[in-house]
């Protein structure tokens, strides 16, 4: 297995910091927006970018999950089902802008159903996408980010590999991992 | 993720723990889906589902349908009463003739034990159990230990009592499963010739006076008389039968306690349980019909994702 380090932990931190700056260009005070963390893995990344707005701003921006199981469109075209994780959005979307996160941009699927599950909360008045990264040229779908915290060029082979101290790691680490054909044993 | 290893819902004999936990968990999803604004998901937009009722329901029925619905599934009902049942055709025969339509899943409800599994064996459809004769009814159970679950925290060392017809009731034999599955304790109560014979094989503890199983118990799942099944008389009159089985509020204020009360439905009222129990603060009647949908979309989610006709690429 082939590992290549795109995040270490300061990079991540100033990465943040800049994405931050780049929301409150176009979102002010956040007085008429909202942060969406799409599940499993979106919401750690969600929720650094709304406790760090929360330190320039003064004040949380609405924060809110969601899960997008049900709205896939491999259910029962994969070989396992996915579970579903929760939905928590406690506010109406109806008129506001909405900022979806993820980790990672990949065949943009997943922001599909997002999509179709966020409008089931109301009808926003904008919808943006902020990922940390953009894998270039394997879009399935024509969605494409809004904020990108970095955009590499991958092949399919490659995994990204996202360790973050939320999710069990020791300390904040992103790779783009290759697995090694394995040689042919007679 | 972990999923269901069986195909059909055909009882709760044939699940394990760790699959009703994933029924559970899917099924708090589900609720909270139904929560919302719009309860609907477009998860089984692509899949027909035929409700096939031999028997009368009103609950089982419309739950099954209303969650077929909130997961986007095309629905048919069909109902023995006004059918070609009654021209003499066999089940089997029905049923082929509703799968040639294209349909992918079965909810069946029948007054014979054993129905739904006859027809697991003969017909391609995943089958869902609603009810066979006095045999299982896994969704209701399902859903009465998730109320359990919901309403405590846990079905672990949960003491509960079944009160009521245990001999004709497949509420009774499904719980008993379930129950004993998630960790609980289990009482059955009734009059001795509405128990059955080898009831204590289940590994359940049989009580003959309601007042001591209201004490020992947490929670009292009260049961209907089932007079349709009952062909001959086990009990002098409805009357006698509510004074010494029926749950009423003096009954439960003589108790040092409080216990929950639940209900699989319809309710008798004034013979097994009475309206100040049935409408009481400690009546969780109501939320297991609230719950019933939730596990339902459950089961049918999960059991959908295995279609049978789906081979998985091979990498």
């Amino acid at each position: 297995m082939r590992k290549r380090l795109l995040f270490d932990e300061p990079l991540l931190k100033i990465t943040i910091h800049r994405l931050c700056e780049q929301l409150i260009e176009n979102h002010e005070d956040f007085s008429n927006s909202v942060i969406i963390g799409l599940q499993p893995r979106g919401i750690y990344l969600a929720q650094r970018i709304g406790n760090h707005l929360e330190k320039l701003l003064k004040k949380k921006p609405p924060m809110g999950m969601l899960d997008t199981t049900f709205y896939r469109d491999d259910f029962r075209r994969r070989d396992k089902p996915i579970e579903a994780s929760a939905t928590t959005i406690n506010f109406s979307i109806e008129g506001k802008k909405v900022i979806l996160i993820d980790d990672v941009l990949f065949t943009g699927r997943t922001v599909r159903s997002a999509m179709d599950a966020m409008i089931h909360f109301g009808r926003p008045d904008k919808v943006e996408l902020l990922v940390l990264i953009d894998r270039m040229y394997s879009r399935d779908v024509p969605v494409e980010a809004t904020y990108v915290g970095r955009r590499v060029s991958t092949v399919e082979s490659q995994k990204v590999l996202v360790e973050l101290k939320e999710q069990g790691s020791k300390e904040d680490k992103i790779w783009i991992v290759k697995k090694m054909k394995a040689k042919w044993k007679n | 993720m972990e999923e269901l290893k069986v195909k059909h819902l055909l009882g709760i004999k044939e699940l394990s723990k760790e699959e009703i936990q994933l029924i559970f968990r899917t099924a708090s999803h589900f609720k909270e889906i139904l929560n919302r604004p719009i309860k609907k998901v477009p998860s089984l937009r692509d899949v027909t589902i035929a409700n096939v009722f031999f028997e009368n329901s009103t609950r089982t029925k419309l739950s099954f349908e209303l969650a077929e619905k909130r997961l986007s599934a095309d629905v048919v009902n069909f109902s023995s009463s006004g059918s070609s049942v009654k021209k003499g055709e066999t089940l089997l025969d029905t049923i082929n003739n509703i799968l040639a339509m294209k349909v992918d899943m079965l909810v069946i409800r029948h007054a014979s034990p054993g129905a739904p599994h006859f027809l697991a064996k003969h017909v391609d459809a995943n089958i869902i159990n609603a009810g066979d004769g006095t045999h299982e009814h896994p969704t209701q159970a399902l859903l009465d230990t998730f109320s359990i679950n919901e309403k405590f925290g846990k079905v672990q060392g949960k003491k509960v009592a079944i009160i009521g017809d245990i001999l004709h009731s497949r509420v009774a034999l499904s719980n008993i499963h379930a129950l004993q599955k998630l960790g609980a304790q289990v009482m059955v109560c009734g009059p001795i010739t509405l128990l059955p014979r080898h009831i204590q094989k289940l590994d359940v503890k049989v009580e003959l006076d309601v007042r001591k199983a209201l004490e020992w118990c947490d929670i009292a799942n009260v049961l209907r008389i089932q007079l349709e099944r009952q062909q001959i008389k086990y009990f002098p009159s409805l009357r006698e039968y509510s004074l010494y089985f029926g749950i009423n509020k003096k009954l439960l204020d003589g108790l040092n306690k409080e216990i929950t009360i639940m209900h699989p439905g319809p309710i008798n009222r004034g013979i097994e349980i009475s309206s100040d129990v049935a409408d009481s603060e400690h009546s969780i009647i109501l939320d297991q019909v609230e719950n019933g949908v939730a596990i339902r979309m459950a089961i049918l989610y999960l059991l959908a994702a295995k279609r049978p006709d789906y081979q998985p690429e091979l990498t």
